[in-house]
């Protein structure tokens, strides 16, 4: 696969200027034993954004974060804080913070001594002291629980103490390990927005560890998608979901039935591509550097393929029949077989208001597929 | 819904009287006015005033308690330094060596403990000159020695149990090292230490082979008057003694167990009140 | 200032950038693993055990070795073969007294572990079953008589066993209630006897029995019984086919906390046992104290060692597997 733009973040947007970068990550690699977790990653995590690392588990980004802390140290490569090599700089002497997924709440300390527990360090006189804890506690609205044990107060509430304890020391960068993971499915999408909230408020550097796709495209503003010890790739979350540069990525966030194919004739940005699983030759659009020939895989989003009884009048159709489909009010996901037996998934808005009848497709009918050049992603092998 | 099976609750009941019938007993026969200590004649309370009077009861008893709460004090410092070490430092030269000396002395024979330490204490004197003689020194160092590594046990099935990133934390917060130790970790494992404490003392207290081992003469603890006043058999004396620390005992873990569960309770209801305001 | 295991030698472009001049960069791989105090922390209580149990367990190894003599201390290497005096190991194989001993401590232990098992089990199931608040007091009360004096639970025993004592008597009734006249007793033989051992090492060691039993009993998933019945056991095949399997480390467990000590007791068949059939641990004893042989003593107490060796691999080799397990499991 092509994998230059996901090496480093210079291949997908234009270099910072240096003032912009808080961290930069140069190389790292991380060994335990002969197990590889982190493999030469290289990373610019910019000044007041949200920067999330998405992944599976075991793929490292739990292992990057704890570099970050200063945890582990990395086996090679370097990671400069504000220009300062972190090398052989202890966790406690690092201006960085870690909210711990377990929140790590200090289970003999009041929600008030949780929070005021980094501010001993500072130099600062007892009052306030006393008033940045305050300050904190209105921030995540735990002002009247400030006498309670942590296992005196909800799950919800702990999230937001470790919160204000990791923020109490006004670190220059935050890290929280799968913050939401621990919440239900509610709660998490409310803290979700609190969070971001809070980041917008406080201007703090987040880096966001997740597992869930979700979760990483509302709160960040760029994603670094890893998998086993690399980055696949860095950009905006749109980037990410419309512009996959590896088959990993357009897997891992959303849906994608993939095609493998071979490119039949390049004109400009139009180029057309020989798909031997849906029996005919497509029109795609894609970045220069593709010559016909050439082995490619094809992505296809479900949604952004069109499903019709007629034949439309598109660049790109192709005929096949419902396998399956799965209704889900709002709208519903066909699988759609082809011709040559591969499976299609397909996402349809149930846009009217009718009975079964009313759907646009059902079990075993013959439908037509249609798609936008644009639409198809053209991942060159 | 399981049925309740009056087999098993049977033999329940048939085992908490076999725990319990020996010991009434011997409180009740405690109270005996007879000299024959298992046929009754007479309640009196005899045997216990003649117990507060016996110097050699109260000498023994003295010693006893020292040893136990000195070696009950240094068996849970060095305790929970080794079961700190075992769960927090993954590695370090000698651990597999390490790991088999703190659990070795649980299952060591104390017949073997008691020969191998006499031998070592009698040969050390041999080749140094010290320990000149044996006493309360040497029995106080064969204590500290095999309780330690119950306070290790302890210690180190808490801090297995602890969440370490708590001690992270700290850390990421700006703790130094040993500032972390102070302020997290001895305060979270610290009922830990503590019960680790009381079971050090409670086998100090309790040790009648080892010490019968590393004792000299004229050093003779509680557990070696009633052995030697025992190996003759059942008097009426004994019966009062051991009726008093039974009770003594006996009372001491109630309150505890009344004090912990309490506090399971009040805690439960916490979490109950944390939950009901989450609704 | 050692350099963490793991990381690699520092690069020299790290050695030029300002963070390196720092005093905090006296570098650990991880944060615990800093030099000074975390040397203190494992040091004390490793040389305390090296210098107060190791070395006086490696003096009994090389007592064994050694032979007596008539100076003091009493024994010397030399004779037959100065360096490795096999004299004492040829003993334990040839005089029957140190085979017999072995013989009566293996049987009585293994016996009182097999009786507090079949005590326990039911025990540990029954409290498994009995409202919460009540189990926590039920709990105490087994946990009770460990902590009183142990040397007094064993005396309680000879109070009751006691020719003259009310329990012999009643026992004495019953049994003179059931059997023809002929072979009436006037008292139950009890005290010195190997019974009577059995029965206080019972006694003594039941709660190392319950506590592991219970604790793997109560771990239990009571909806896997359920199931079970639903699909048409009854009570007695939920026991055998769901409950006894997945208590198995529970009884391996409390199996080898009874077994372990009472194979090297001492106590108790000093107060209750028959003097005639000692156990290995008097014979360790007297041999040390009475007849001041050192080599010998050792020589026994190594052969009980080794004979104790495999119960305990079996042990560690047991709980070592059950933690693995329990840290795979989510």
């Amino acid at each position: 696969m092509r994998a230059t733009a996901a090496e480093g973040p210079a291949g997908t947007a234009a270099t910072p200027a240096p003032a912009d970068v808080l961290v930069r990550i140069e190389d790292v690699t991380k060994r335990f034993g002969s197990f590889t977790a982190v493999s030469g990653v290289s990373l610019d995590i910019r000044r007041g954004e949200i920067f999330g690392l998405l992944g599976g588990s075991g793929c490292g980004k739990t292992t990057l974060l704890r570099m970050l802390a200063g945890f582990e140290e990395p086996s090679a490569g370097r990671i400069l804080l504000d220009g300062q090599d972190m090398a052989g700089v202890p966790p406690y002497a690092r201006p960085i913070h870690m909210m711990f997924q377990s929140y790590a709440l200090f289970p003999h300390m009041t929600v008030e001594r949780n929070i005021g527990y980094g501010l001993k360090h500072e130099r600062m006189t007892e009052a306030q002291r006393r008033d940045r804890v305050r300050e904190m506690l209105d921030l995540v609205q735990l002002a009247p629980f400030a006498g309670r044990k942590p296992h005196q107060i909800s799950g919800g509430q702990r999230q937001r103490v470790a919160l204000a304890r990791a923020l109490a020391r006004q670190p220059k960068l935050l890290l929280l390990d799968e913050p939401l993971a621990a919440l239900d499915k509610k709660l998490r999408e409310a803290t979700q927005f609190e969070l971001m909230n809070i980041q917008a408020r406080t201007g703090v550097t987040f880096v966001v560890v997740t597992h869930d796709q979700d979760e990483a495209m509302t709160l960040s503003d760029r994603i670094a998608v890893m998998d086993k010890g690399r980055v696949m790739q860095v950009g905006s979350p749109t980037e990410i979901y419309e512009y996959p540069t590896s088959r990993f990525t357009a897997g891992f966030i959303g849906m994608a039935t993939f095609f493998e194919g071979r490119v039949q004739g390049v004109d400009g940005p139009s180029l057309r591509i020989d798909l031997p699983e849906t029996g005919t030759v497509i029109e795609a659009r894609a970045a220069a550097g593709l010559a016909a020939g050439q082995a490619v895989t094809v992505a296809l989003r479900p949604e952004k393929i069109a499903i019709s009884r007629d034949r439309p009048a598109a660049a790109n159709a192709v005929e096949g029949t419902v396998q399956d489909l799965g209704y889900f009010g709002k709208d519903s996901l066909y699988r759609i077989r082809l011709a040559t037996g591969k499976l299609v998934l397909v996402h349809a808005v149930n846009a009217r208001r009718t009975g079964a009848d009313g759907r646009v497709a059902d079990w075993e009918d013959r439908v037509w597929l249609s798609f936008d050049p644009e639409a198809a992603i053209v991942l060159a092998e | 819904m399981r049925r309740r099976s009056t087999f098993l609750f049977t033999v329940m009941a048939f085992g908490f009287a076999f725990f319990y019938v020996p010991i009434l007993s011997m409180i009740f026969f405690s109270f005996n006015a007879s000299r024959l200590a298992t046929v009754w004649g007479g309640f009196s309370t005899k045997w216990y005033a003649a117990l507060f009077r016996n110097q050699q009861v109260l000498d023994a008893l003295v010693l006893s308690l020292k040893i136990a709460l000195l070696s009950a004090t240094c068996a849970t410092i060095l305790g929970t330094m080794a079961g700190i070490a075992l769960a927090r430092f993954r590695r370090f030269r000698g651990r597999v060596l390490f790991s088999g000396l703190v659990t070795a002395p649980l299952i060591m024979p104390e017949v073997i403990t008691g020969i191998s330490t006499l031998m070592f204490f009698i040969l050390l004197a041999d080749w140094v000159g010290w320990p000149g003689s044996r006493g309360f020194t040497t029995i106080t160092l064969a204590h500290i020695t095999f309780s330690m590594v119950f306070v290790t046990t302890v210690v180190h099935a808490r801090m297995l149990q602890a969440d370490a990133a708590i001690e992270e934390a700290a850390m990421d917060l700006g703790s130094r090292p040993w500032q972390v130790l102070k302020d997290i970790t001895l305060p979270v494992i610290s009922p830990a230490i503590l019960s680790g404490w009381l079971l050090a003392f409670t086998i100090s207290l309790d040790d009648v082979v080892i010490t019968s081992f590393v004792t000299g003469p004229g050093n003779t603890t509680l557990p070696l008057l009633i052995w030697s006043k025992v190996k003759l058999g059942v008097t009426p004396d004994i019966n009062a003694l051991a009726t008093l620390i039974v009770l003594t005992v006996g009372a001491g873990v109630l309150i505890a167990g009344i004090l912990l569960q309490r506090a399971e309770r009040r805690r439960e209801r916490d979490m109950q009140l944390a939950y009901r305001a989450n609704q | 200032m050692t350099p963490p295991p793991s990381a690699s030698p520092a690069s020299p472009a790290t050695a030029t950038t300002p963070a390196a001049a720092r005093p905090a960069a006296a570098a650990g791989a991880g944060w615990f693993d800093r030099r000074g105090w975390r040397d203190v922390i494992i040091a004390a209580p490793y040389l305390w055990l090296v210098v107060f149990f190791l070395v006086p367990f490696l003096i009994v190894i090389a007592m064994s070795f050694a032979t007596r003599t008539p100076t003091a201390p009493p024994f010397g290497f030399g004779g037959e073969n100065p360096i490795l005096n096999l004299q004492g190991y040829r003993r334990l194989f040839t005089d029957d007294l140190y085979i017999r001993a072995f013989l009566t401590s293996l049987l009585n232990a293994a016996v009182a572990t097999l009786l507090c098992l079949l005590v326990g089990y039911p025990m540990a199931l029954a409290l498994t079953r009995v409202s919460p608040s009540r189990r926590n007091i039920l709990l105490m009360l087994v946990v009770l008589p460990f902590w009183t004096s142990f040397l007094l639970r064993v005396y309680a025993w000879m109070g009751l066993m006691g020719t003259n004592s009310w329990f012999n008597r009643l026992l004495t009734d019953i049994w003179n209630f059931l059997v023809p006249a002929d072979m009436a007793l006037r008292y139950v033989p009890m005290m010195n006897t190997n019974f009577a051992v059995v029965l206080v090492m019972v006694y003594t060691y039941l709660p190392f029995m319950i506590l592991p039993l219970y604790a793997s009993l109560e771990r239990l998933d009571p909806t896997l019984d359920e199931a079970a019945m639903d699909l048409g056991s009854r009570p007695a095949q939920v026991f055998r086919d769901i409950t006894l399997p997945q208590s198995v480390p529970g009884i391996i467990a409390g199996g080898l906390l009874v077994f372990i000590p009472a194979a090297g007791e001492l106590v108790i068949p000093t107060l209750v046992g028959n003097a005639g059939q000692p156990m290995i641990g008097r014979v360790i004893a007297d041999e040390f104290a009475s007849a001041r042989d050192w080599p010998m003593a050792s020589t026994v107490a190594v052969a009980l060692l080794f004979l104790m060796v495999f119960p305990m691999m079996a042990y560690t080799h047991f709980q070592a597997r059950s933690e693995e397990r329990r840290k795979d499991a989510p």
